[in-house]
This record gives structure tokens, sequence and C-alpha cells, in this order.
């Protein structure tokens, strides 16, 4: 290292020692003010939130459907809760299942093989692509052939979303596991099947329920996949293939609501809003909290 | 060991079990609906729409946010009387007719009324369904509502981006007494396809032509000005932009307590905008002779107490319906509306559509709403 | 319980497959090839869904392609009346915007790593670290919010004003240009608080690389008498470049194809390249999601999903250049690739 060599080979050249310490003084300080910074907004988002939203926790929000009428102050956001809820849970359903099978496979399976190494990078990829897109995809592929939005729709848009960042969790996670373990349930006779997933699943199952927790949280607070998927409505859910059912016509989602709201210029749709926000964060970092410490070992992202 | 081995075993059935249970949701939910149609009804025009043979209970409609605050009144004032629900998306007019010309909706809702060359392209019904007004909005502190006064030569250009600020001499002139600041004027305009801008661009273009010279449409090349998603969108922004001005239609400013500026119409005088300004410019509309296609401009009209932005808001249909239960319940709804929602409309400020003109409407564009040929309605 | 058999031992590369059959046993379990089979099938639904997408995007988007040509990327005048669909304005706005997030946030999280890693205690560094960490999943559409009611007037009411007495104010790229409005809704403000959202990654992913520096390479450094400064800029930083690189290059991407916080705070000018920070713009995000819904003209949607392939693309080729470099830290750390 150059540094090293200098300071040893010569007396104080260029740089004193004074000079060093002063500049190593000076980037300190500078650290602590661009963290606290870094850490005071982001802190203060949170409180803003808090701040704004508590007062529009009430009964009325958790039971009621969203307001249509501007001059009422009724109403809350109970179906919108509603509906992200089954449109999150049907996307879980699909993607989860698959996502995890998918991270068996990469991670015991084609492990270094071609076709993995061009999955997993595939994986990378697909994990990086704009929300927006997934949307307009899922609008070119479900709604416009059918004409109709749908919720189903939606969750085909947050299912392919996590795909992937299930996928390489599960890897990420099965990697952890060390092979001994693997190596014993195989020395045992048991068919390969039931090791993978009696044995070292079973060994990361704190991880993958974090990893699959945390999938689901993160997907549940996207808006753009349901801009042009699910719409938006102001009635519960009810059945299946009604106009106001599932697989029929729009539903009513958190997301969308909030951002239909928050750009409203009525104070009490703005408070829903809020509201609305202080529900999905409470709901992020509970969900974060627990999984971690509930399951210490659990993947960090 | 046994136990855990056979609860692994179920876990796996159980998540096949899903995965075939939604790949099957998956084929019934893209294809499956335009195979079956119960109650005998004849195979769907158009495919993929899902039948509902029993009297519909949710109508869908979305396009304008000008009439959106009385149509989602409406809607929920509907609900407690007939139990059938509307729900009715603020996209903008753009979206509204791009929607019900892909007929992912029941109707669509246009302030910006389409041609008849379009609407026979498209195979669409189109007909009045209220008269509104757009307003000036301010973001101004010790301006009161209704103090500004702005002719149109002066609107033209501040939207043209020729009148900078607030301070400006034109402005001075007409307004002595009023508190102007030195600042720019920050302008917001419409970023969506917009009826309410196909209003208020009609207007500078007629009141203000030597100015304004954007043009007049949905959407424009704003010389000047950021743009606000939906009526709503741009009362957002006024909030929130100091000495900033926009143009909504009148509920939103009236419901939210924001400033509005007077007017002076064409015939020189300076008005409020009101529900009797806008009624008093609809009252010069020739509906008869705007049929079939029922185009009209209601901008800029004569009389001493008009409002010159004023504009009607029209309602889309498409003229073959697939499923005549809920072209019809559509139409209930809209009847509803007509006969019953005048109370509504006045309380926010919109102007009802007068019984003769509801009359012609039933008469002569409702029985070309049909389904394989027989009318929907009655 | 199926028949025992005897499986090769588990070694890297290893080609693996159905069992075989042992001297003793010959039945061969149905369940291996079944599972190997759903597995694979599972990890290969991931690579038809890259190419499903890519497939639905080219073939919607081959309309503009091919009608407009590059006009769609090199002509400033977006107005669908016209039939004009020049998306300029829209590429530079994102080019702006995430500019503006990435100088803002890189520094940041740099600094924030350093401190977690080299100067506070273990107990504060995991706990900030946790908080970070989970910061990084706030939804978007919060930060529009925030944006919005906020950070928007403090910019147009408080700042700007300020700014552009200070001799910054006529710095090129700050002065106010043509489409100025007050600076509130600009590419600034969609840049703050762009930085705000990719802040968490790129310091949670510069903070684990950072982790990674062996102790006993710091510590010749230490013990050399070097400072702290020297230590994390000479030993630290350089060890964990790739691996920090990387970390921007996934912080690039996600800023690039951000849509609601962006869609809020950028002022919706389609029809002119920004001239100063301060100005109004767009960004090929939010002018999908804005204008999307209402397209009726064929080339309009289809240019619309021009540039979601475009955008697509960029993040893509960033994608592939964060993986490389972040594969390049975790060879040279012995990792496994």
């Amino acid at each position: 290292m150059n540094a090293v060599t200098d300071v040893r080979a010569a007396p104080p050249r260029r740089r004193s020692i004074a000079r060093r310490k002063a500049t190593d003084l000076v980037v300190k300080v500078l650290s602590w003010i661009g963290a606290w910074f870094g850490i005071a907004v982001m802190a203060f988002i949170v409180y803003e939130v808090v701040r704004r939203g508590a007062g529009a926790l009430n009964w009325a929000f958790f039971t009621q459907p969203t307001p249509q009428d501007v001059t009422s102050t009724a109403g809350g956001f109970a179906n919108a809760i509603v509906g992200t809820l089954v449109i999150t849970g049907v996307a879980a359903l699909m993607a989860i299942p698959t996502g995890f099978l998918g991270g068996i496979y990469l991670a015991e399976f084609g492990r270094n093989g071609r076709i993995a190494t061009g999955v997993r990078m595939i994986a990378n990829v697909v994990m990086g692509v704009p929300s927006i897109i997934v949307g307009v995809f899922a609008f070119a592929t479900i709604v416009k052939p059918v004409q109709h939005y749908s919720g189903f729709a939606g969750s085909v848009a947050l299912a392919f979303i996590m795909l992937p960042v299930m996928a390489r969790t599960t890897e990420d996670i099965l990697n952890l596991v060390p092979n001994e373990i693997r190596e014993s349930g195989l020395a045992m006779g048991a068919p390969r099947w039931k090791v993978t997933l009696g044995v070292v699943c079973k060994a990361a199952r704190g991880g993958l329920i974090t990893g699959a927790t945390l999938a689901i949280v993160r997907v549940a607070g996207e808006t753009a996949p349901l801009l042009f998927t699910a719409l938006s409505s102001p009635y519960w859910m009810e059945g299946l293939f009604g106009p106001g059912g599932f697989f029929g016509g729009p539903v009513a989602n958190l997301t969308k609501t909030i951002y239909d709201f928050s750009g409203s210029p009525y104070p009490h749709w703005q408070e829903l809003a809020w509201g609305g926000a202080l529900v999905i964060i409470i709901a992020v970092l509970g969900m974060n909290i627990l999984v971690r410490l509930l399951f210490q070992r659990g993947k960090q992202w | 060991m046994k136990t855990s081995a056979r609860s692994w075993r179920l876990i796996l059935l159980v998540a096949a079990a899903l995965a075939i249970a939604a790949t099957a949701l998956t084929a019934a939910g893209c294809g499956g609906s335009s195979n079956t149609d119960a109650g005998g009804t004849p195979a769907p025009a158009i495919s993929g729409f899902t039948p509902q043979p029993m009297s519909a209970d949710t109508i869908l409609g979305a396009g304008a946010s000008f009439p959106a605050p009385l149509y989602m009144k409406w809607g929920s004032d509907y609900n407690g009387v007939s139990g059938v629900k509307l729900n009715y998306q603020s996209i903008g007019s753009g979206g509204g007719i791009s929607a019900i010309e892909a007929k992912t909706v029941d109707f669509g809702a246009s302030d910006a009324p389409l041609e008849q060359a379009e609407l026979e392209a498209n195979g669409l019904a189109q007909f009045p369904m209220v008269v509104g007004g757009d307003v000036l909005v301010v973001n101004l502190d010790g301006v009161a509502d209704g103090q500004l006064k702005l002719t149109p030569d002066l609107v033209g250009g501040i939207f043209m981006g020729t009148v900078t600020t607030w301070n400006d001499p034109a402005i001075v002139k007409l307004n002595p007494g009023v508190q102007l600041p030195s600042t720019k004027i920050n302008v917001v305009h419409r970023s969506d396809g917009s009826g309410t801008t196909w209003i208020f661009t009609h207007y500078l273009t007629d009141a203000a032509g030597s100015i304004w010279t954007a043009g007049a449409d949905k959407e424009i090349a704003w010389p000047v000005g950021v743009g606000g998603k939906g009526n709503e969108g741009v009362a957002a922004s006024v909030q929130q932009l100091s000495g900033s001005i926009g143009y909504v239609e009148y509920a939103y400013a009236k419901q939210t307590g924001m400033t509005t500026t007077q007017l002076q119409n064409k015939d020189g005088q300076w008005v409020k905008p009101s529900i009797a300004s806008f009624a008093a410019a609809a009252a010069n509309a020739d509906w008869k002779a705007s049929l079939p296609s029922m185009y009209m401009v209601l901008v800029n009209q004569p009389g001493a107490e008009t409002w010159p932005i004023t504009g009607a808001s029209f309602i889309l249909m498409q003229k073959d319906q697939a499923d005549a239960a809920r072209g019809k319940a559509a139409l209930e709804f809209f009847n509803w509306g007509y006969t019953s929602g005048a109370d509504g409309a006045t309380a926010l400020d919109y102007v009802a559509i007068p019984v003769g003109v509801y009359d012609l409407v039933q008469k002569q564009v409702w029985p070309t709403i049909t389904m394989s040929g027989t009318p929907v309605w009655p | 319980m199926s028949t025992v058999e005897l499986e090769a031992p588990r070694s890297p590369g290893a080609p693996r497959g159905a069992a075989q059959a042992a001297p003793r046993g010959r039945r061969i379990s149905l369940g291996d090839p079944i599972f190997q089979g759903l597995a694979t099938a599972c990890g290969l639904a991931l690579a038809v869904a890259m190419f499903g997408l890519t497939g639905v995007l080219v073939y919607n988007s081959w309309p503009a392609i091919s009608g407009l040509g590059t006009s769609v990327l090199t002509t400033v005048a977006w107005s669908p009346v016209d039939h004009q669909y020049g998306a300029l304005a829209a590429l530079a706005g994102t080019f702006l915007s995430t500019l503006v997030a990435m100088v803002i946030a890189v520094p940041l999280a740099l600094v924030i790593a350093l401190l977690l890693v080299e100067l506070v205690h273990p107990a504060v560094a995991r706990v900030v670290g946790t908080a970070i960490e989970m910061l990084a999943a706030i939804p978007s559409i919060i930060f529009g919010m925030v944006g919005i009611f906020v950070i928007v007037p403090f910019i147009q009411d408080r700042f700007v004003p300020w700014l552009l007495t200070t001799p910054l104010g006529s710095l090129p790229g700050i002065k106010p240009g043509a489409q100025f409005q007050g600076g509130g809704l600009s590419i600034f403000t969609a840049g703050v608080v762009l930085a705000f959202m990719v802040l968490p990654f790129i310091t949670a992913v510069s903070r684990d690389v950072l982790r990674m520096v062996p102790q006993v390479t710091k510590e010749a450094g230490y013990g050399m008498g070097s400072t702290t400064w020297e230590v994390m800029h000479k030993i630290s930083l350089r060890y964990a470049n790739s691996g920090i690189v990387g970390a921007v290059f996934i912080g690039l991407g996600r800023a690039l194809g951000e849509t609601m916080a962006v869609a809020f705070l950028i002022g919706s000018v389609y029809t002119s390249i920004p001239r100063s920070l301060f100005d109004p713009g767009t960004s090929i995000a939010s002018l999908i999601a804005n204008t999307f819904s209402e397209a009726t003209d064929k080339i309009q949607v289809s240019a619309l999903i021009e540039l979601g392939l475009i955008l697509f693309l960029i993040t893509v080729v960033f994608q592939i250049l964060a993986q490389v470099w972040l594969r390049r830290v975790q060879r040279s750390t012995g990792g496994r690739a």
C-alpha cells in the first residue's frame, strides 16, 4: 500500500501527520452529518405518515367502503384493504410455490450448469424490470383480449414480480444449508426429493418463510402494475365472475385508491389516503420486524 | 420423522394442487367466459364479455373527471334507491373514449363530444347528461374568492406564457385594490386527455383568438405550465403551489373552497361562476339541431348572465350491446339521472338537462342502442 | 418408504439425475424424477416468463418501431392529436431525474455504510442497519405522497426562491429555463425523492460489501499508523469497489423504472426538454402511467409500449452490468459464484 510505504520510508513529506489527522476528522464529521441527514429524512417520512394518517384510522375506516360522494365525510378504506389482501393472496398462491420449486431447481439440481446459470441471470434481470412494464404486459395479455379489467389480471402482474424474487431468495437460503446435512440424509438412503424437502428445507425453514413473507409484503405495496389491470372500485368485491367479481371486473385495492385519493383536492379523501398509507407502513414494517424476530437466521432482504 | 415426511408430502401435494387450480382458473378467467352463457341468451357478438343474464347489478363507467363528482354522487344515491352499483372511474375524457371504443366499460363519459363521423366509425351513440362550468382557480394569499377579474385576453396571455407575473400592468389595471405579488404566475394544466381542456381551449380560441394560438382539443402542446392528472390533480396542484393558476370544473373549486376568478363574458359583463350563469349559457343550446350526434359547444355564449366557459358532458355507449341486461341497466341509471337526479346536480352546481332534451334523447338516441337489432330500452 | 438406493456423493458440478440402480436394490424411486422435473419446470418458467414479456413488448411496439422509426427517440414533439410521438423529453427527463437521484444518494449511502462498518459500535450498527433495510420496503406511493404534500411546497416556497438569490442560482442547469414554474414540480423534486427511495438499497449492499473486507487487511493498515479515513478509502473502498459499483447499478435500475413517485412530482410536461433542474419534465415511466389508458390511436399505444420496451432494455443492461460487477466481488472473496 502506497500510503503505508510513504509513511514508513521517509519523514513526513507532502502529507504531515497533522494534516492527515485533520482530513480524517473532517471526513468523520461529514460522515456523521451525512448519515444523520439521511437517516433523519427517512425517519421524517415515516413520521409524516404516522402524523397525518393516525387521525384517519377509526372504526369507520376499517368497515366502510371508499366514499364516492365528495360532499359527505363518510366512508373508509375497508373494501380497498380486503381487495389488496385478495389480489396479493392470489398472486402469492401463483408465485410462491412456483418460485419455491424454481429456487430448489437452482440450488439443488441445476446449480452451476449452463441452464441454471442462464435462469439465474434471467431471474436477476426480471427482478429489476420496472413494475409499470409488468402492468402493461398484463394489460396486453389479459385485459385486452377479454375486454374487461379484473382483479385477476392484477394478481398475474404481481405474481410476475414475485416469482423471481421468491426463486432467488429460496436459492440463497438453501445455499446456506451445509452440504453435510444433504449428505447425511442421502447416506441414510432417503430419496432425493425427501432429503430436499424433508431435511434441507426443514433446516432452512425460517429463512424460507421470511423470504416468502417479505416477497409478498413487497409486492402488496405496488401501485403501477394495478393501474391498467385491477383499476379500482368503490364497492366490495363480490363473487368471482360477475362484473363485480374477482375475474370479471375492477377490484378495489389499497394502493390505487391511495393514488387516486392523494391526487384529489378533497381534505377528507386526502386524510383517508394518509390512513391507507399508514396501514401499509404498519403492515410492511410490522411484517419485517415480525419475521426477523421469529426467524433469527432469516435472509436480510 | 414419519410425521414430518408425511407432512412434506402433503405440502407438495397441496402446492401442486394449488398450481393446477391456479392454471385452471387462469384458463377459465381468460378464455372460458366467452363460451358459457346461461339462460339461453344468444352468444355474445363481442367475445370475452362476461354475460350476465340476470339483471346486472354493477354498471362500469369511465371517463371525464368534469362530471365525476356528480356521477359518483348519483351512483351512491342510485345504489340506495335501486341496489344497482355504479363504478365510475375518473380517468379523463380521453380515457373514457378509449375505454368505450375498446369495450372494456359499459359507458364512457366525455366532455369533448365526438363528431358524427367518429361516432359512426366506432358504432357509438352519444347523448348529453349534464352541463357544468370550467372556472379558473388561483392560489394567491390575500385574494378572496371571486375577487380577481380577468379578461379573455389576459387568460389567453397567461396560458400562452406572455403574461408572466401577477403584477403585470394589465392585471393590476383591472384589479385596483387587490394585493397582487410580483411573483411569477405558475400555470397548471392537464397532463391527460381532457374534455375540460377541450372546453377551455375552445373558449380561448373563440374569445381570445388573437392571443391564443395553441389550438383547441383534448390535448394540446401547452406553451407553459405543469400538468396535473384529472381535474382532481389540477385542483390538488393549485392547492400545493403558491402563485399558481389552473382551470377546473366548478364543483372541484366550490367543494374545496378554492379561490375562483370573475370573467368577462361575450356581452362584456363581469360574471362569477354559479349554477345560474351556467344555465344561462345552456339555455342557448339548440339540441334538436345537433342530432344525431348531439355535438354541442357552449363556450362564449351571448347573454348578460352567461358564464363564458360552460360545457355539456356526454355519455358514450356502444350501439351494438353484447348484453341486453347491462345495456338496459346503464340506461335505467341515466333515466333515473334525468328524472330524479336534478337535486343532486343542483347540490353540486351542475345544470340538469331540461325535460325537452331528455325527451329527444329518449326518442332519438336510445332506440339506436340495441342488441341483435332489438332496442334494449325500455 | 421407497426402496433403498445409493446415490453418488454430492460434488460441485457433478451431473445429477435419477438415482442410479445400486448393486442391491433395483427399483427407482418415482418421486425423484417427478420432483426434479417439477422443479426444473418451475425454474424454466422464469425464463419463459421473461421471453414472454419481451415478446409481447416487441410485438406490440412493432407498429411504432416500423412506422415511426427513430423519430420517437430523436424528436421532442409529443402531440397525440397531431399524431406526433417524439419522446425525447421523456428520455431526457428519465436521465436527468435519475442523475440527480444518484448524485445525492450514492455519496450519502457510502457515508452511511462506512459509518456503520467502521465508526459506530456494532450493536448500534446492527440496529441502524436493520432499520435501513426495513425502510427499503416502503412502497413508492408513500414517497410520492410525502413528496407532494411536504417537499413540493418546501421547494417551491422556500428552497428555490432562496437558491435563486445566491450565485448558484445563475449557473447553467440551475438557472430557470423557459418552462420554469416555481420548481416545486420539477426534475429536481423528483430526483430528490428518488434519491431517498434508492438510498436504503445502495446503503445495505455497500455495507454488506464493506463488511466483507478482511479484518486482517484493515488491521494491517491501522497497524502501520493509517487514519480511519485512509484505511477506508485506500483499503476498504478499493477492495469493495466492484460490489459498490454493483450496488449503484441496482439503485440506478430502480430509479430508472420508478413510476408513481415520479408521476406525482415531475410536472408532466411532455413537449420540451428541461433546461434547468428546476424545470418540469416527464419520464418514460410516468408518461406511460399518465397517458396509457387514454391512448385510442393504435400508433400511440404502440409508441408508448415501444418506450416501455426501451426502458426495459435499459434496465436489463444495467441489471446485467450490476450482476457482472457483483460477481467479481464474490469471486475475489472466494464466495460461491
